[in-house]
């Protein structure tokens, strides 16, 4: 990076912030097309638009300038009630909106701007405003008005010469409360410093079945405006030192002495993707925000990861030494296991983003689809305050992209073939995110005419995936749009259908440790399902042995686990096996076999079965020869470049430094008829 | 690169496998570490060996000799995981032992004979002579770039 130069960083912050203010406005703008906006929404889209010229009029950005100031006559105009805001009026802002995202980005970058649809954006936009002529000189464009909170000043006003206002965040951990400590006479003590707002945070609160009753949901947000200095302030909290998460930041007013470079505190109402409401933050005005290179946090998380193994090694070497289980060494590092669990969950939480930004960038994907073939389609979003882990959210822009294109393109009719079958007019596409049970799903769906079963198996025989003969259920037929080289649409649009099928986006998922399923009704539409891990890093799994090597099967699938008596397992024809539990039978995987690190055995006598259910409720069991230990693994991932091998997601260090893998058991189950018949021909040969 | 600056030395790092002498560019290899066991890949070609522990990074071991047809190492504690970086990426390549570092000249090394026998298949880049010992110089591009197709 060309750090050398100031003015590269500054101009580094500028983008930063230009991404959030088009945060801001796009949320601005889906408010007033939803009709949940209130008098201040304008404004913020107005404010929004116009910082975005006032920075870009600093850095010279001449085309951004030109653009945002006439995306801002237009503002201003619907702002002072001369232009009454009309979906038509909303859909340009939004065209607006995403080609200013455009200039931005391509400043950024150091590309070359889009001409073309500036030059017809431009025309519209004028032709909103009529011939309002540009009034405003560049003099006054390159002049960045600085937001000033009113309540802020009034208090500065107030407030003798030498106080500061301080934003302090406090968020107590479960040990503060072990010990004793009570929020309520930090509270006390902090009044007595000076003028003091309190604001308790509950948006972490779960619903009552999810709470962890020793775990602490609720921090507080204080505003405190004193004559004593930073440091009188933290000595307050020293005695809870250590036990709580604090985080002091003075306000950057004039003369504010105290402000931290590194930290930018961010108080403008407009910026709080957080939150769930939106409007009651913007009255309270803020929670401090610190901006952390990802290089750092991605350190922190390797850090943390190592931490993580070298405990195991440490809990594995004492087991070897045989002391007894209730030593002090033993239960010290008990507490270091949970010590080191509650550090990985929050250095996780760092990499936790909503998913908002995605969701943002469907929603311009969905505009864009639909206008391209010509349809009115509506995306309805919900959930984007779910938080998941930051790599996977980019990892996931591209596959949902085409999943949403493809919706557009193939799942929704035309709006007469529509009406013909008494649906409105207007498609609509649904994404949404949600945690479950300790994983994320996305669902995409539409409720278009779902996948045509018939032309699906057909296409699938004309290209050879499927012998003629097939009987196959609705749902294995869906599931053929997985294949590789699999198009439904028999005329490839620019839209869809380039060459990329259904089987780039299952590959991207699958990468991402997620499934993906296909649920599909004729005429009421489709719906696809991802279920994603919460995060890259770690893993709940179970440890087995299987033919003398040590694997980790991911504890989320895992239902239950027993060892097989002589009857329980049947062979229903050579080489294959169910297994007979309580409601019926599922089939056996031998897990030795099915990674070839043994012939198929004889019996499975002795031998423990795990039995898994996948997502889509199939049930399989896996026969391995020892269950060692169930623990949360570090997730490393596999260098594919020379080998991926079937059934491995990737692999983890045990406590004795040796390598065990990671299986992806969906993927065992799909190879194991091939890789069991090609062993067993193996084996006879 | 040889004909701007041909007196220019290059450094190689031999080792044997089975009876024979083979050499890589030192300027690729990042470490040379004991054997450890490897932890195997299901289903994989005979000559990834697995995967192993180097310092929190999950390395994969190719065994040289198998890749280049020969008979594999086995398993002594005299046999070393030569470490390479290519690109962004590591591999191990398990040797028999390191016997040397030498010093050469572009020059030195002598372009393979046009009847170059065809089990190598052009993974040897020249031929070099020191002290009398014949010594394959690898292309480690064409061990590394011709697995992933053998792989795939």
């Amino acid at each position: 990076m060309t750090s050398s130069d100031p003015m590269a960083e500054i101009r580094a912050s500028f983008f930063v912030e230009c991404e959030e203010l088009l945060e801001a406005l796009q949320d601005g703008l889906r408010e007033l097309d939803e009709g949940t906006d209130d008098g201040e929404t304008i404004h913020v889209v107005f404010r929004a638009v116009h910082s975005i010229k006032g920075g870009a009029g600093a850095f010279g950005f001449e085309s951004m300038v030109q653009f945002a100031h006439q995306y801002e006559t237009v503002l201003h105009a619907v702002r002072s009630g001369e232009i009454a805001i009309e979906p038509d009026l909303l859909n340009l802002f939004f065209r607006a909106t995403d080609h200013l995202s455009d200039l931005v980005r391509t400043h950024r970058d150091g590309l070359d701007p889009p001409k073309t649809e500036r030059a017809a954006l431009l025309g519209e936009l004028e032709a909103k405003t009529g011939s309002v002529p540009h009034v405003e000189t560049v003099e006054e464009i390159a002049f960045e008005p600085i937001k000033v909170d009113v309540a802020q000043t009034v208090m500065c006003e107030d407030a003798p010469t030498n106080a500061l206002t301080y934003d302090i965040v406090f968020a107590p951990e479960p040990e503060a409360f072990e010990t004793e400590h009570d929020v309520a006479a930090y509270l006390t003590v902090l009044s007595g410093l000076g003028e003091l707002e309190v604001h308790c945070d509950t948006s972490r609160l779960p619903t009552l079945n999810q709470l962890v009753p020793q775990t602490v949901y609720l921090s507080w947000l204080f505003t405190l405006t004193t004559e004593f200095s930073q440091s009188e302030i933290v000595s307050v909290f020293e005695s809870i030192d250590g036990a709580c998460d604090l985080q002091i930041s003075a306000r950057s007013h004039v003369n504010a002495p105290e402000i931290t470079p590194t930290l930018s505190v961010d108080r403008s109402p407009i910026q709080q993707p957080r939150k769930t409401d939106q409007r009651a933050v913007r009255s309270v005005t803020s929670k401090a925000v610190v901006r952390v290179d990802v290089d750092r946090i991605e350190r922190l998380v390797n850090l943390v990861g190592e931490l993580v193994i070298n405990q195991a090694m440490l809990s594995q070497s004492l087991v070897d030494v045989g002391l007894p289980p209730h030593s002090d060494a033993v239960n010290g590092l008990e507490e270091f296991q949970r010590l080191t669990r509650d550090i990985q969950d929050s250095v996780m939480m760092i990499r936790a983003q909503p998913v908002k930004s995605l969701f943002q960038r469907i929603a311009r994907i969905v505009r864009e689809a639909s206008a391209s073939v010509s349809k009115d389609v509506r995306l309805v979003t919900e959930g984007e305050t779910t938080e998941l882990d930051k790599t996977v959210i980019e990892r996931l822009a591209e596959p949902l992209t085409h999943m949403i294109r493809n919706a557009v393109d193939h799942g929704l009719e035309p709006a007469d073939a529509r009406t013909a079958v008494g649906k409105p007019a207007q498609g609509q596409v649904r994404l949404s995110a949600a945690h479950k049970s300790g994983r994320v799903v996305i669902n995409v769906s539409d409720d278009g005419r779902g996948i045509n079963r018939k032309k699906v198996r057909q296409i699938a025989i004309d290209k050879g995936l499927l012998p003629r003969d097939a009987t196959l259920t609705d749902a294995e037929i869906d599931n053929l749009l997985f294949l590789p080289g699999f198009s439904t649409a028999s005329d490839v649009s620019d839209l869809s259908g380039r060459g990329v099928g259904m089987d780039v986006v299952r590959t991207a998922i699958h990468g991402l440790g997620g499934r993906i399923t296909i649920n599909s009704t004729p005429n009421i539409g489709t719906s696809f399902s991802i279920s994603l891990p919460l995060t890259l890093a770690v893993l709940d799994g179970m440890v087995v042995a299987v033919a003398g090597e040590t694997l980790v099967v991911p504890l989320n699938v895992v239902t239950e686990a027993f060892t097989l008596s002589e009857t329980a397992a049947e062979q229903v024809q050579p080489g294959r096996f169910v297994l007979r539990v309580r409601d019926g039978f599922v089939p056996l995987f031998d897990l030795g076999a099915a990674l070839g690190y043994r012939p198929p055995c004889d019996t499975f006598i002795n031998r423990v079965a795990l039995l898994l259910t996948f997502d889509d409720k199939t049930r399989v069991a896996l026969v391995v020869d020892e269950i060692q230990d169930q623990r949360q693994v570090v997730i490393k991932g596999l260098d594919d470049s020379h080998y991926r091998a079937p059934g491995i997601a990737a692999a983890t260090i045990l406590g004795d430094g040796q390598i065990a893998l990671i299986l992806d058991p969906a993927d065992i189950v799909a190879n194991a008829p091939k890789t069991q018949a090609r062993e067993r021909v193996m084996v006879e040969a | 690169m040889s004909e701007a600056d041909t007196a220019k030395p290059i450094e190689l790092l031999a080792f044997k496998l089975g009876d024979h002498e083979y050499a890589l560019d030192i300027m690729n290899v990042r470490e040379i570490r004991g054997w450890t066991r490897a932890t195997p890949m299901p289903l994989a070609p005979s000559f990834m060996r697995g995967v192993i522990n180097l310092r929190g990074t999950v390395l994969p071991v190719m065994d040289l000799a198998e890749r280049l047809g020969l008979p594999k190492c086995g398993q002594s504690d005299r046999n070393v995981i030569i470490v390479i970086k290519h690109g962004e990426g590591m591999t191990g390549l398990l040797v028999g032992a390191v016997s040397d570092i030498v010093a050469l000249n572009e020059e030195d090394m002598q372009a393979l004979p046009d009847a170059a026998p065809s089990d190598g298949s052009g993974v040897i880049r020249s031929l070099t002579l020191i002290e009398d010992r014949i010594i394959r110089v690898l292309d480690l591009t064409q061990i590394l770039v011709r697995a992933e197709s053998d792989a795939a």
